[in-house]
């Protein structure tokens, strides 16, 4: 039995194996019934529209079915039970998990207490496979991920996406530019692990200075509650934010990704250029998760 | 005088039941009772010595307690604040074994996770578990890095 908890578990092949099965997935070389006699289990702690609803257009596109709970029933219906109990009686249920929790560490704790596979779908800041997944999708579904030049620009330093997503380019040879404002810079454990896995990170202090060379460009929501105020919220905010002007002279490849939802890092006059692959990126969720489900399913 | 300096002999005055914790990293003794549990207001005997001159290290701290053998999980506690520590076992004033303490690859139960929204320190039925890596203490839950203070962090 194998569960999909963090990026940090997989090495390339298994990345790759992943991300071939996806794109098989997406161009319907399957056969749609393959989990019509299974029955995954949705278990979000924690709202999340998106990520929830992906899965399960994800299960059905597969011929199999969800039960679950939302947020708000998850929280009348465990009063007071652990989530080790939880686990052990919807173990009893469905034929895989699929869990979305506050705490850092919920996936990990919930493989060892299921006897059915458990898919992390985000445990508080901490890991969130899929959309590592999806996100390297997105970019090998238009260049090899091989030897980019690949800019993360926002908070570096609680954007736990950003992390998961730099180690997995890690085992890529990709050379890694890193903008972010004062004080939401990369923290130095990250940036030494990835120079320890051989990767190249390069620090700029602004997006102007590195955005001509690269061929990704990942922005992330910069959070409002992370400033004192919202006056040096927005100061900061303005100085990272992606307009049309600011995309003049970069490469002609160049493809501009953000896990969404944005909140005006990317002027909307940005989505009509061909360098905006975000909604494309968003679309990718639903290949990604079928190829997981069915992984731990099949 | 010969070549022994005189307050060296009271502080390594001799016990006849209990453990010798030698070669403790100078100004660890503390925490070493600390996680030993030992307090004023526990009942052992003890002695304690701090910055005593040593070839080896220049400067260890010495902790002798009566009547009492170290068990393996408060061994590995000791490894974490002082890795070059020796155990000496004492019986009717004799040696009769002596040991090194040796930090093993994963700590369960031994620290506490920093990081508040770590699912170890819920009401979770499980124990924090770290790994020992060169750069710190790795919490295999969350993957928060514990770089320093390690003495802080001991249950
Ligand atoms: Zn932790």
């Amino acid at each position: 039995m194998y569960h999909i908890i963090s990026i940090r578990d997989f090495e390339r092949s298994d990345l790759d194996y992943l991300l071939d099965r996806a794109r098989e997935f997406d161009t319907g070389e399957y056969r749609p019934a393959m989990l019509d006699d299974k029955l995954v289990a949705l278990l979000f702690f924690e709202p999340s529209t998106r990520t929830r609803m992906s899965f399960a257009t994800a299960m059905a596109r597969l011929g199999g079915r969800s039960i679950g709970v939302d947020s708000v029933e998850a929280s009348s219906i465990v009063k007071g039970e652990t989530l080790a109990d939880t686990i052990r009686v919807v173990s009893g249920y469905a034929d895989a998990i699929v869990l979305r929790h506050p705490k850092e560490g919920a996936a990990r704790l919930a493989s060892e207490f299921a006897s059915v596979p458990v898919i992390n779908a985000g445990d508080g800041a901490g890991q969130h496979p899929s959309q590592t997944l999806l996100d390297l999708y997105t970019i090998r579904q238009s260049i090899p991920i091989d030897g980019t030049n690949v800019g993360l620009l926002g908070d570096l330093r609680y954007g736990r996406t950003a992390h998961s997503l730099a180690l997995a380019l890690s085992l890529y040879g990709v050379t890694l530019h890193t903008i972010a404002p004062g004080g939401l810079e990369m923290p130095a454990n990250i940036a030494l692990e990835l120079r320890e896995r051989g990767m190249e990170v390069v620090e700029h202090a602004n997006v102007e200075e590195a955005i001509r060379e690269l061929d990704v460009l990942y922005v992330t929501r910069i959070q409002r509650e992370r400033f004192p105020d919202s006056a040096s919220y927005y100061n900061v905010a303005s100085s990272y934010r992606i307009t049309p002007d600011l995309l003049d002279g970069v490469k002609e490849r160049l493809m501009i990704l953000h896990p969404l939802p944005r909140a005006g890092e990317i002027d909307p006059a940005v989505d009509r250029t061909p360098y905006a692959r975000y909604f494309e990126q968003a679309r990718n969720g639903v290949p990604i998760r079928m190829a997981l489900l069915h992984e731990v399913m099949k | 005088m010969s070549t022994k300096d005189p307050s060296r002999g009271l502080l390594v005055s001799p016990i006849r039941n209990g453990t010798v914790i030698d070669h403790i990293t100078a100004g660890e003794a503390l925490n070493v009772l600390r996680i030993l549990g030992i307090t004023g207001s526990t009942p052992e005997c003890l002695s304690i010595a701090t910055n005593v001159e040593s070839k080896r290290m220049g400067k260890k701290d010495i902790v002798k307690i009566e009547n009492r053998e170290l068990r393996t999980e408060e061994v590995d506690r000791i490894a974490l604040l002082a890795p070059q520590a020796k155990i000496n076992i004492i019986r009717e004033y004799k040696v009769v074994e002596k040991k090194g303490v040796e930090i093993p690859e994963v700590l369960r139960g031994v620290v506490r996770c920093p990081n508040p929204g770590c699912i170890t320190n819920t009401n979770e039925p499980v124990e924090s578990t770290f790994e020992v890596l060169p750069k710190g203490l790795h919490c295999l839950y969350c993957d928060w890095l514990i770089k320093d203070d390690i003495a802080n962090h001991i249950i």
